[in-house]
């Protein structure tokens, strides 16, 4: 069995985000770059599937400018067997990327396509149900527990929804796409670092797979949320009534 | 554009434990030549500078550089008559005593007839300088060969109130090292310091060692005062006058330079950075005062924060304030274990290396034990030690090819036999969690009694290894701390505070790390905790000479009384 997964290059999780003074959207220039935290813990999952013995293969995918690569060489530093990279400079939007993988998947036949819920830079949350829907596969979202039945090619999957956990179980091949629970990824150790440096990694381009990168999405302006004020100390109890009454109108 | 600050932060396991490193910090080496060579043009514009714009008021007996910048317009040939007529410009100040024939008899008492000179011809030679610019009028030379020598002869000249004017290699250009009058007493001379050829063959021979480095010795000793011994690696060398410096290893260039270390005469505008470094590159000094005290500062440590730094008051002081007599210079250690690592560390990653921090397996099992969120970044087997490395640079894509290039090496030569790398920030704090986070498991772990060392590489584990084998089942004792500087955190966790406990460490652990010649507060400082314990990192003289020091600035004693100083000299 193949596991495909969809690794992101995103702004460090701990680099505070500054938005470009012309409000198109937010500074990445020097700015330090890391795979998506959600795209680590789907790879984490997938090589837990592998190191079970119930998946042969690893495929890690990113998509983007050439600097992709260096997140797929992290992804190879933790364990992926090969890696695959669309190289675009556009600005790619969920529907394109879900697109590439629908090509990708066909190349590439896998029988679970694992991604992040969603991407911390644009928050979309909307790429892996696209794919599983394009593809026509069943899919497994905000999965904080997944267990694979081999035999019966059945995947079930415990979902984090508003009231709880919902367990679902799904037909391979599959999509699931993972929520902050499922797992703590591991760290590059430094021998897989040195023999990630030799692990292949295929290059495409989105031409090549026939996929026509164009934005359904217009980005009207980006801002930063504003700014909380500063608290006051109130005297007294009637002060803070006529507060919450004539100030806030709450009460 | 915001400055980017590439981070990586990797941990990994040693094999063994170091023995040495006293790294002086890394220095490019291109280029150096010239900024040799300017260094003169500038200082030969500055004077020239300073012959046309002189200011005749600033003119004073405490000036002599300046006046005989001043007497030089009158050229070289009449110098005789310049100093003739700097009798009315500056003054011999007559509180100074004439020698007699006793005076010799007493001089040649301490150094034997050979190193008492009058001889009119030789005593030529030391009181012109080097660029035949100055001419001075000593008719006394003096030629100590040990520190008690010296300190004897200061102790006699300052009870007959004899001008003394320092000598070294007698290579200033400042007009330093001249004496002004022929009044003035004596001129004490002696050999300064070491050929550097010297030092370079003993060293290849102790271990290895680099250029720039010994760079560094060039401009510290030039910047340090008029004759010393040099100890390198706490070895005493001894040699002639002349340095020369030359480099196989780097572009081929050759640069010999003479140096007799009498005056800060390399310390040219145009190499700041470099003699920024050199001012940090000395570990401690050797000096005689005025009155003879001979004051031991030769500390061989990094970090030493017990009371005033003395030995940067000596350094560029052209011997008004005392006469350096040894001193000793970071040079490359011997290599082993992590001492190489280390080694390897500031040579592949030089500029960029931020952090090399180690911790025994004790304090990782503490981390994990106590710490929420604490996570063993290498779990599949238990080592003996950790160490933390960041860089820290402006290009990240470099930055990270240096390192992993280091890496490799250091994988290659089995320095290091497991690690790992963050591959974003949050990895990267969760690596400092386990170093940052010891001081915080500790107290969750119950009491806690701390020591903040520095002691040399070589000694640093073994305290810990003694405190475990003193204390036994009774305390968990952990070591930690920054090994770039030999910083020992040596930390005794009990479940209470127990004064028996307490009086089996103390004064057990000042005793050792005087013993080894440390520092008891490697970058906590005194404070009111160690204030009456500063002797056992510093001499009662030097110890005097803080508090005098501090009678001088402070008279009434207000500013943060009872602290850093022993009470019984500040009350």
């Amino acid at each position: 069995m193949k596991i495909m997964v969809a690794v992101k290059r995103v702004v460090d999780y701990a680099v505070k985000i500054r938005v470009k003074p012309d409000k198109t959207g937010v500074v990445t220039q020097n700015v330090k770059m890391s795979m998506n935290p959600f795209c680590e813990i789907a790879l984490e999952e997938a090589l837990r599937i592998r190191e079970s013995g119930l998946a042969s293969e690893v495929v890690a995918v990113s998509i983007g400018p050439s600097q992709c690569v260096d997140t797929l060489r992290t992804g190879l530093a933790m364990g992926a067997n090969r890696g695959i990279h669309v190289e675009s400079t556009a600005s790619l939007f969920p529907l394109s990327v879900a697109k590439i993988f629908r090509k990708l998947v066909e190349i590439e036949k896998p029988d679970l396509l694992i991604l992040g819920k969603q991407a911390i830079d644009d928050d979309c949350n909307q790429t892996g149900q696209m794919v599983a829907g394009l593809l026509n596969w069943p899919q497994g979202t905000f999965a904080s527990k997944v267990v694979l039945d081999k035999e019966k090619r059945v995947a079930t999957v415990d979902r984090e929804v508003d009231d709880g956990i919902e367990t679902v179980r799904l037909n391979l091949p599959a999509v699931i796409t993972t929520d902050l629970r499922l797992n703590q990824p591991r760290y590059a150790t430094l021998p897989n670092i040195m023999k990630a440096k030799s692990k292949p990694i295929k290059k495409f381009t989105p031409e090549e797979l026939n996929v026509e990168i164009k934005s359904d999405l217009e980005i009207v302006e980006v801002t930063e949320p504003p700014k909380r004020k500063a608290g006051v100390i109130l005297s007294s109890v009637d002060e803070l009534i006529d507060k919450l009454k004539n100030e806030a109108n709450v009460i | 554009m915001a400055k980017h600050n590439s981070r990586a932060t990797l941990q990994f396991l040693l094999r063994c434990f170091p023995h040495r490193s006293r790294n002086p910090p890394l220095l490019p080496c291109a280029g150096l030549s010239t900024r040799f060579i300017s260094g003169f043009d500038e200082k030969s514009r500055l004077l020239q500078r300073n012959i046309v714009l002189g200011d005749r008021r600033l003119l004073s007996f405490f000036n002599p550089v300046r006046n005989f910048v001043q007497t030089k317009q009158w050229g070289v040939g009449i110098q005789r008559k310049c100093y003739g007529s700097l009798a009315g410009l500056v003054q011999r100040n007559p509180r100074f005593s004439k020698f007699n024939d006793d005076d010799v008899r007493y001089f040649e008492g301490i150094l034997g007839s050979k190193n008492v000179v009058q001889d009119e011809d030789r005593l030529v030679t030391s009181n012109t300088d080097w660029m035949h610019k100055y001419k001075g009028s000593s008719k006394l030379l003096l030629q100590p060969r040990t520190t008690d020598e010296v300190a004897q002869i200061l102790k006699y000249c300052n009870s007959r109130c004899l001008a003394v004017v320092p000598q070294g290699g007698n290579t200033g250009l400042v007009g330093g090292s001249v004496p002004v009058f022929d009044e003035v007493s004596g001129i004490l001379v002696c050999e300064a310091g070491c050929i550097l050829e010297n030092i370079i063959s003993f060293l290849d021979n102790e271990g290895s060692v680099e250029m720039f480095q010994l760079m560094l010795v060039v401009c510290v000793l030039s910047a340090m005062d008029p004759f010393m011994e040099i100890y390198l690696n706490g070895i005493q060398l001894k040699g002639g006058t002349i340095f020369i410096l030359k480099d196989q290893k780097h572009q081929n260039f050759s640069i010999y330079v003479m140096l007799g270390a009498s005056q800060s005469i390399f310390s040219f505008a145009s190499a700041l950075f470099i003699l920024k470094q050199a001012f940090d590159c000395p570990t401690g000094v050797e000096a005689v005062l005025a009155n003879g005290t001979v004051l031991d500062m030769l500390k061989t440590l990094r970090k030493d924060n017990t009371g005033y730094d003395l030995k940067h008051l000596f350094i560029g002081s052209e011997g008004s304030l005392g006469i350096v007599t040894k001193v000793s210079i970071l040079t490359p250690p011997k290599l082993s274990a992590v001492n190489k690592l280390l080694q390897e560390a500031k040579r592949k990653l030089g500029e960029i290396l931020s952090a090399f921090e180690f911790l025994d397996s004790q304090s990782m099992n503490l981390v994990l034990n106590h710490l929420e969120g604490a996570r063993n970044p290498i779990p599949t087997s238990l080592h003996n030690f950790y160490v933390l490395i960041e860089t820290t640079g402006s290009d990240e894509s470099s930055d990270k090819q240096k390192l992993e290039a280091f890496l490799l090496g250091s994988m290659e030569n089995e320095l290091i036999s497991d690690g790992v790398l963050a591959q974003d920030i949050n990895q990267a704090s969760s690596f400092w969690l386990l170093r940052e986070g010891i001081p915080e498991a500790l107290m969750r772990a119950g009491a806690v009694y701390k020591y903040d060392l520095s002691i040399p590489l070589e000694h640093m584990y073994s305290l810990v290894e003694e405190m475990r084998s003193r204390l036994g089942n009774t305390a968990n004792v952990v070591g930690y701390g920054h090994l770039g500087d030999s910083n020992l955190h040596l930390n005794v966790s009990t479940p209470h505070y127990d004064d028996k406990i307490l009086s089996q460490i103390e004064p057990f652990v000042y005793e050792w790390t005087s013993k080894h010649r440390g520092s008891i507060s490697a970058e906590h400082g005194i404070g009111l905790m160690k204030a009456n314990k500063i002797y056992y990192s510093k001499s009662r003289k030097t110890v005097q000479l803080m508090a005098s020091i501090k009678n001088l600035m402070d008279p009434n004693h207000i500013l943060n009384p009872y602290k850093v100083l022993p009470q019984s000299l500040t009350s």
